[in-house]
C-alpha cells in the first residue's frame, strides 16, 4: 500500500469529505452521536423560528445567524468523520485493485489431476487450485504441494518475493498476491467475500466499525452531560420567568449547544477511525478497534528472543587462544576453517576476523571443503596437507593428536557460562583455541525496553535456549523476565497465569503452534508470513512480519486513548468560559449589574452569544488535524504524562476559549457584523 | 476577617484531623469485623431479627435489605407521628401531626435529611423526639455508613461476588461507633449546660410579671447524634443557635467538630481498607480544600458585611451579625455554615437567610455539589467516589490506558450509573425549583421578592435533594406543594443516588484488582487532588451556575448597586 503518502489535507479527500458531510446530516445516521444529534435538532428548531421571524417581518438576523452557526457546528462534526473515512477509503482503493476478479484453475477429478477454469468468486473452502508463475492467487489458502516465491506487495507493500511452501510455518497464501516462480497447489480456506483482503478493505474503510468499549463509555458520559445541560437550560426558562426575564429560543439554543460537549462529540468517531488508520499506515491490520484499544492497556509484552530481541543468528564475538598461540594465529586459523562454511555463523567468523585482524583469505583453488555433518559436528578446509577444523568442542577434542593445553577447558567453560556457544578451532589436529558465538542483541533494544518500563509495561523474553543462555541474553537486553526452554504450552500457561492476576498480555507469533497462545493473549499479533492458523488466532496481522512492531502497536493504542481523553478534557474545560460569555449577556437586561460578570468585556449581549457559538463551531474544525494525527505519545510514565496533558488540554481548555471568544467578538465588532 | 477568626477555624479543623485519622483505622477494623468485644450483644439482635450476620450478600441482596429496613422504619415513624397523642412521654399533650407533614417528616428523617417543616418544641412529643427522631438519626446514619463500607469493599480485592452483610454492618456501626461516640458527646454537652430531662416545659414569671413557658426536654442525646450522624434535625426550631442546644463557644467547637469527624474518618477508612492510606489522604485533601475555600468565602463575605449598612453608619466592626449569635461570631458561624452544608447535616447556628448574598451562595453550592466535602456520614464518601470515578475516566484516558481507580477498571457500566446518580441531583433541584417558582403556591411560600426569593426556593430544593435539611429561612415550607415535592426530592436525592452507587460497587466488585504499575494513573498525589476538585466543580457544580446567577449572584451585584430585597 502506498499508505503513508496520503497527506493530512489531500485535496480529493477533502472535496469528497465536504460533500459527504452534508450526506451525513441525515438524522438516521447522526442519532448514533447523541451530542451532535441534539445540536442538529436545535439547529433545525432555530432555523424554523428564524424563518418565521423573517416571514412575519420581525428582526430575524440574530436568529438566523445563530442557526447558521449551529448548522456549521454540525457540519464540522460530520466533516471530521468524513475526512477520517476518506483517508481510509483511499487506502482501501489501492487494496481493491488487487481484488479484481481473477480466474482460478480448480483441480477436479478423482486424482485431482485435471483442471477447470472458474471465477475466483466461485471458489469454496476446501477446493484445491493450481497456481503457476505469473498467476494471481485467487483466494486465501494453505499450500498443500509445491514451493514457490510469491510477490505479496499488493498486501504488504514489500516488493521482495517471499517463499511459500507446503507444511511448516510458511504455508499460508493470501488472495490477490502473485506467484513469481514455480507453482503451488493451494487448498482454499476462505469463503468468497470473507478473504483476508476483503476484511482488510472493510476495516480500513471503517465499514465494519463497531464502537470500542472505551468509546461506548465515553459516549455515555457525553450523553449524560448533554442531558444535564439540557435540564439546566430548560429549567432556566422557568427561573427566568420568575425573574421577569424573557429568554428567546435562539439564545437558549446557543447556551445549550455551547455547553454540551460538541467538541469531543464531533470528533469522537474521527479519532477512532484515524487510530485504525494509523495502524494500517504502519502496515498492521487489526481485526477490531477493540484490539487497538486493548493494545494501549497491555501490561506485559511476550517477545520471542530470536528475531525480536536478537538477530536471528548467532555471531562470532570473541576469540580465546590457548597458551602459546597468538590471537592472530587463532584468528587466521578460524577464518580458514570457515572459508567453506556458508552458514551465517561461519560468515560471521570471517567478518569478525576481517574487521578485527585485517585478514580476509581467498579460498585457494585446490582447497577441499570439509562440510558440516550431524555425525562429525565439525567442518573445515583442507589445503594440501594442512587441515583446519572448527566445530563442537567435544568433537574437535576427540580428534586431537596431542592433549589439549591445561587452560583450554577454562575458556570453554567461561564462554558457556556467559550463555554463548564455544567452538573449538584446530590446525592439523592441534588445538589453537576457541571461538565464542553468541546471540547479538539488536542495537537500541535496551533503550526501548527502558521506555516500555517507564510506560508500566513489562517485557518477557521467550526462548527455547537453556536457562544459562537465556539469563545472559536477558541481562544484556534488559528484559524484565524470561521463559527459558519454552515449549508452546509454556507460553499459553504463562499468559493464563498473568491474566489471572488481572494483567493484559500482548504477544506475536507466526507458527501454527503459536495459535493457542495468540488466541489467548489480549493482543495477538500474527505475522503475515505465518500460517493461516496463526493469522486466524491473532487479532492483528503485521504485514511486514516484524515482531519488534509490537512495541509501536502498544504506542498507537495508547495514543488513541490519549487523544480521546485529551479532547474530552479540553471540551469539558471549555464550558467555564462560555458561562462567562453567555450568562451576563442573557441576564443583563433584567439585572444590569450582572455586567460585572462580563469579564471578557465583550461588546454586546448579541456579539457575546454569537462569539461563543462561533468559537464552539470553529474549535471543532481547528482540532480535526489533532484528532486525525493523534496526540503525541512519549513514554515518560503515567504521572508525568498526565501532568503534561492536564496542563495542555485541561488548563489550556480553560483559558483558550476566553482568548478565542474575545478575538471573535473583536472581529465581529470591527467588521460591523453585530 | 481577623487572625483570631482564622485561628478558630483552623483549631477546629486540626481537632478533626487529629481524631479522624485514628478513627478511620478503627472504622476499618469495625468494617472488617475485627472489632467484636460486644459479640454477645450483637448475637441477641441477630437472633431477635432472625438474620444470619455471616451470610454474604451480593450488591442486590444488600441493597434490598437496606431498602426493606428503611421502608419499614418510614412506616413506623409515620404512624408514630400520626398517633403521638396516644403514646407515652407527652407531658405537653401535643396532638397528632397532619398526614401530609407526617409523611414529609418521616421521609425526612429516614433519608438522613431532617428537613423540618414544623417547630420541634410545639409539634412533637418527647416520645416522638426520642424513639421517633433520635432512633432514626442513628438508623439513617448507620445506613449511609453501611452503604459506604459496602462500596469500599468493592475496591478491596478482585473477583468479589459478595460485599458483606447489611445486618451485621448496621449493627456493628451502631454498637461500636455511633452509640459510644454519641454517649461521650452527650455527657460533654450536659457538662456544657445542655438539658437532658423528661420533665415538661419549665414555667417562669419574668421580672415584669409575665408568665413564660420555657421549652426543654431530652435534648443532649439527640443533639449528639444529630451532629455525629450528620442528621441536623434540631430539638428546637432555632436548631443549634438555641442556647439549650448549643450553649457556649466550647460546645460549639465540639458540635462543629462532630459534624465532619466521621465523614473524614470514613475517607481514611477507605485508605486503610484498600491498604493504601495515601488514597484516603488524597480524597480527604480534595474535600478539605473545597471546605476551607468555602469557609474562607463565607467568612470573607460575612466579615465584610453589607456595604449598604456600612454607608448608613451602622456599627459594623463585627461584620454582618444579622441572624448570628453573638457568642459564636462571624468566624465560627461561617465555619459551621460550611460544615453543615458540606456534610448532609443541616443543623444551623446562624440563619443562612440573613447572610450576605455571597455568604448564602456558598452553602447552596456545597449542597448542589451533592454534599461531598466531606459529605454526610457514608453518603459523602460514596458520593465523592462517584466523582472520583468520573474524574479518573475523563482524564485517565490521557495516560493511554483504560482508566482504573484503586485497581478497578472504570468502564461503560460504571459511567452509566455514575452519570445517572449525578443527573438525579440536577434534575431534582433544578426542575423542582423552576416548577415551584411558577406556581401560585410556590410563590406564596416565599418570604422575599426578587433574586432573594429565588435563592430561598433554590436553597429548599438543594437542601432536600442533597439530604441536608437546613433551611434558608424565610420560606414557609409546610404547604402541599413543598411537603410532597420536597419529600420526593429527599427520596430521589437519597435512594436515587445511593442505589446506582451500590450497583457501581456490585459491578466493580466482580472485576479483577489490577496491580499498580508505572503506567497506572496515580490517584494518590496532588495532581489527582487538583483534578478531582476540578471535576467536582465543573461536572457537579457548573450546571447550577445559570440558576445561581439569577439568585445570589444577581442579588450580590444588585446589592452593590444599592438595591436590596
Amino acid at each position: 500500500m502506498t499508505a503513508d503518502t496520503i497527506s493530512l489535507f489531500d485535496a480529493t479527500i477533502i472535496r469528497r469529505a465536504a460533500l459527504d458531510s452534508f450526506v451525513k446530516l441525515d438524522p438516521r445516521h447522526i442519532i448514533r452521536n447523541p451530542v451532535i444529534f441534539v445540536t442538529e435538532a436545535v439547529a433545525l428548531l432555530v432555523t424554523l423560528l428564524g424563518v418565521r421571524e423573517l416571514a412575519t417581518g420581525r428582526p430575524w438576523h440574530f436568529a438566523l445567524a445563530i442557526a447558521a452557526w449551529l448548522w456549521i457546528t454540525v457540519l464540522f462534526a460530520t466533516f471530521a468523520e468524513a475526512v477520517a473515512e476518506g483517508r481510509g477509503r483511499a487506502r482501501a482503493e489501492s487494496l481493491r485493485r488487487a481484488r479484481s476478479d481473477t480466474m482460478a484453475r480448480r483441480l477436479i477429478g478423482s486424482g485431482r489431476t485435471e483442471t477447470e477454469a472458474v471465477s475466483a468468486t466461485a471458489l469454496r473452502p476446501g477446493d484445491l487450485v493450481l497456481v503457476e508463475a505469473g498467476d494471481l492467487i485467487p483466494s486465501d489458502g494453505e499450500v498443500t504441494e509445491g514451493v514457490a516465491s510469491v510477490n505479496e506487495s499488493a498486501i504488504t507493500g514489500e516488493s521482495a518475493p517471499v517463499i511459500r511452501e507446503a507444511g511448516g510455518d510458511r504455508s499460508a497464501v493470501t488472495g490477490g498476491t502473485q506467484v513469481v516462480s514455480d507453482w503451488l497447489v493451494v487448498r482454499i480456506t476462505a469463503a468468497p467475500g470473507n478473504t483476508f483482503l476483503d476484511r482488510m478493505i472493510a476495516l480500513v474503510e471503517g465499514a465494519s466499525r463497531r464502537k470500542t468499549p472505551n468509546e461506548i463509555a465515553l459516549d455515555i458520559l457525553l450523553a449524560g452531560l448533554t442531558i444535564i445541560f439540557l435540564v439546566a437550560v430548560v429549567t432556566l426558562v422557568g427561573l427566568a420567568d420568575y425573574s421577569h426575564t424573557h429568554l428567546s429560543v435562539p439564545v437558549l439554543a446557543a447556551l445549550l449547544v455551547t455547553l454540551i460537549p460538541t467538541t469531543i462529540g464531533g470528533l469522537l468517531s474521527a479519532i477512532g477511525i484515524a487510530g485504525m488508520d494509523r495502524l494500517v499506515r504502519f502496515n498492521v491490520v487489526a481485526t477490531s478497534g477493540r484490539a487497538v484499544e486493548a493494545a494501549g492497556d497491555v501490561d506485559i509484552l511476550l517477545l520471542d528472543k530470536t528475531g525480536t530481541i536478537t538477530f536471528g543468528n548467532r555471531a562470532c564475538a570473541a576469540l580465546y587462544p590457548v597458551v602459546g598461540v597468538s590471537e592472530q594465529e587463532l584468528a587466521e586459523a578460524a577464518a580458514l576453517a570457515s572459508l567453506g562454511d556458508e552458514t551465517p555463523e561461519g560468515r560471521s567468523i570471517l567478518g569478525f576476523v576481517r574487521d578485527r585482524f585485517g585478514f580476509s583469505p581467498e579460498r585457494p583453488a585446490h582447497a577441499r571443503v570439509v562440510p558440516f555433518s550431524a555425525n562429525t559436528r565439525l567442518s573445515g578446509l583442507d589445503i594440501g596437507p594442512d587441515q583446519w577444523r572448527k566445530g563442537a568442542v567435544d568433537s574437535v577434542m576427540a580428534c586431537l593428536t596431542e592433549a589439549a593445553p591445561a587452560g583450554a577447558g577454562v575458556a570453554v567453560e567461561r564462554i558457556a557460562r556467559a550463555g554463548a556457544t564455544p567452538l573449538a578451532v584446530a590446525r592439523n589436529n592441534c588445538l589453537l583455541g576457541a571461538v565464542e558465538l553468541k546471540d547479538i542483541v539488536k542495537p537500541g533494544i535496551r533503550e526501548r525496553f527502558e521506555a516500555l518500563r517507564r510506560m508500566g509495561i513489562r517485557t518477557v523474553m521467550v526462548t527455547g535456549d537453556n536457562r544459562l543462555t537465556a539469563a545472559a541474553i536477558a541481562t544484556e537486553s534488559g528484559v524484565d523476565d524470561f521463559i527459558a526452554e519454552a515449549k508452546p504450552q509454556d507460553k499459553l500457561d504463562y499468559i493464563r497465569k498473568v491474566q489471572a492476576e488481572g494483567r493484559l498480555v500482548a504477544m506475536c507469533g507466526d507458527g501454527t503452534n503459536d495459535a493457542p497462545a495468540l488466541a489467548q493473549a489480549d493482543v495477538g499479533v500474527a505475522m503475515q508470513t505465518g500460517t493461516q492458523a496463526a493469522r486466524e488466532a491473532g487479532n492483528m496481522v503485521d504485514l511486514d512480519s516484524d515482531p519488534t512492531k509490537l512495541i509501536e502497536i502498544v504506542e498507537i493504542g495508547k495514543q488513541l486513548l490519549i487523544t480521546r481523553g485529551a479532547l474530552t478534557t479540553f471540551s469539558i474545560a471549555n464550558d467555564v468560559s462560555k458561562y462567562f460569555a453567555i450568562l451576563p449577556a442573557i441576564f443583563v437586561a433584567t439585572y444590569p449589574e450582572l455586567a460585572a460578570l462580563n469579564i471578557m468585556r465583550l461588546h454586546s449581549p448579541q456579539s457575546a452569544i454569537l462569539s461563543a457559538v462561533i468559537f464552539n463551531a470553529l474549535i471543532i474544525v481547528a482540532l480535526v488535524p489533532l484528532a486525525l494525527r493523534g496526540v503525541k505519545f512519549t513514554p515518560i510514565g503515567a504521572g508525568a504524562l498526565l501532568r503534561r496533558n492536564l496542563l495542555i488540554y485541561g488548563v489550556g481548555g480553560l483559558i483558550a476559549p476566553f482568548a478565542g471568544i474575545k478575538l471573535i467578538d473583536v472581529l465581529l465588532t470591527t467588521l460591523g457584523l453585530v | 476577617m481577623t487572625l483570631n477568626g482564622w485561628m478558630q477555624i483552623f483549631v477546629i479543623l486540626a481537632l478533626v484531623a487529629a481524631v479522624a485519622l485514628p478513627l478511620g483505622t478503627y472504622l476499618a477494623a469495625v468494617a472488617e469485623g475485627r472489632v467484636n468485644f460486644l459479640r454477645p450483644v450483637e448475637s441477641v439482635f441477630y437472633r431477635l431479627a432472625g438474620v444470619d450476620p455471616d451470610e454474604p450478600m451480593g450488591w442486590k441482596t444488600y441493597a434490598a435489605a437496606l431498602m426493606a429496613l428503611n421502608l419499614l422504619h418510614f412506616v413506623l415513624l409515620y404512624l408514630m407521628l400520626r398517633f403521638q397523642q396516644f403514646l407515652p412521654f407527652n407531658p405537653a399533650g401535643i396532638g397528632p401531626m397532619s398526614p401530609r407533614l407526617a409523611l414529609n417528616t418521616a421521609i425526612s428523617f429516614v433519608t438522613n435529611t431532617n428537613w423540618q417543616a414544623y417547630a420541634g418544641e410545639t409539634a412533637l412529643s418527647y416520645g416522638s423526639q426520642m424513639w421517633g427522631l433520635t432512633v432514626h438519626n442513628f438508623l439513617s446514619a448507620a445506613t449511609g455508613i453501611a452503604a459506604a463500607i459496602m462500596m469500599v469493599r468493592a475496591f478491596c480485592a478482585g473477583g468479589l461476588k459478595t460485599l458483606g452483610n447489611f445486618w451485621a454492618d448496621i449493627t456493628r456501626i451502631t454498637l461500636y461507633v455511633l452509640i459510644p461516640m454519641a454517649a461521650a458527646m452527650t455527657v460533654f454537652l450536659i457538662i456544657c449546660g445542655v438539658p437532658q430531662t423528661l420533665a415538661g416545659p419549665a414555667h417562669a414569671i419574668t421580672l415584669e410579671g409575665a408568665h413564660q413557658v420555657i421549652a426543654r426536654g431530652p435534648i443532649a442525646f439527640q443533639e449528639a447524634i444529630k451532629l455525629l450522624g450528620t442528621n441536623g434535625g434540631g430539638f428546637f426550631n432555632a436548631n443549634s443557635a438555641h442556647p439549650f442546644e448549643n450553649p457556649t463557644p466550647l460546645s460549639n467547637v465540639v458540635e462543629t467538630w462532630s459534624e465532619i469527624v466521621i465523614p473524614f474518618a470514613l475517607v481514611f477508612m477507605l485508605g486503610r481498607m484498600v491498604r493504601a492510606p495515601r488514597q484516603g489522604y488524597a480524597i480527604a485533601a480534595a474535600m478539605a480544600m473545597i471546605l476551607v475555600a468555602a469557609a474562607g468565602c463565607v467568612y470573607a463575605a460575612e466579615a465584610h458585611g453589607n456595604p449598604l449598612l456600612a454607608h448608613l453608619g451602622v456599627g459594623h466592626a463585627m461584620g454582618n451579625m444579622e441572624g448570628k449569635e453573638v457568642r459564636f461570631g462571624t468566624a465560627m458561624s461561617s465555619l459551621f455554615t460550611v460544615t453543615t452544608t458540606g456534610t448532609s447535616d443541616g443543623a444551623v447556628i446562624a440563619m443562612h437567610d440573613s447572610f450576605t448574598p455571597l455568604g448564602g451562595l456558598v452553602p447552596m453550592f456545597l449542597m448542589e455539589l451533592g454534599e461531598i466535602t466531606p459529605g454526610g456520614v457514608g453518603s459523602g464518601l460514596y458520593g465523592m467516589l462517584v466523582y472520583a470515578l468520573l474524574a479518573v475516566f475523563v482524564a485517565g484516558l490521557m495516560v493511554g490506558r483504560t482508566p482504573e481507580y484503586l485497581g478497578k477498571k472504570v468502564q461503560a457500566k460504571e459511567i452509566k450509573l455514575a452519570m445517572l446518580a449525578v443527573l438525579i441531583l440536577g434534575i431534582s433541584i433544578l426542575c423542582g425549583t423552576a416548577y415551584a417558582l411558577n406556581t401560585r403556591s410556590g410563590l406564596g411560600s416565599l418570604g422575599n421578592a426578587g433574586p432573594h426569593g429565588l435563592s430561598e426556593m433554590l436553597y429548599a430544593w438543594s437542601s432536600a435533594t442533597a439530604n441536608n435539611g437546613s433551611a434558608f429561612g424565610g420560606l414557609s415550607a409546610d404547604t402541599k406543594l413543598l411537603d410532597y415535592g420536597l419529600a420526593l426530592a429527599m427520596v430521589l436525592g437519597r435512594f436515587g443516588f445511593m442505589i446506582p452507587t451500590l450497583a457501581i460497587a456490585g459491578s466493580l466488585a466482580a472485576k479483577p484488582k489490577l496491580p499498580e504499575s508505572a503506567g497506572t494513573f496515580p490517584t494518590d498525589g496532588p495532581l489527582f487532588v487538583g483534578l478531582l476538585i476540578g471535576v467536582v466543580i465543573i461536572l457537579g457544580g457548573l450546571q447550577f451556575l445559570p440558576a445561581l446567577s439569577l439568585g445570589p449572584i444577581a442579588e450580590h451585584f444588585v446589592m452593590l448597586a444599592g438595591k436590596v430585597f
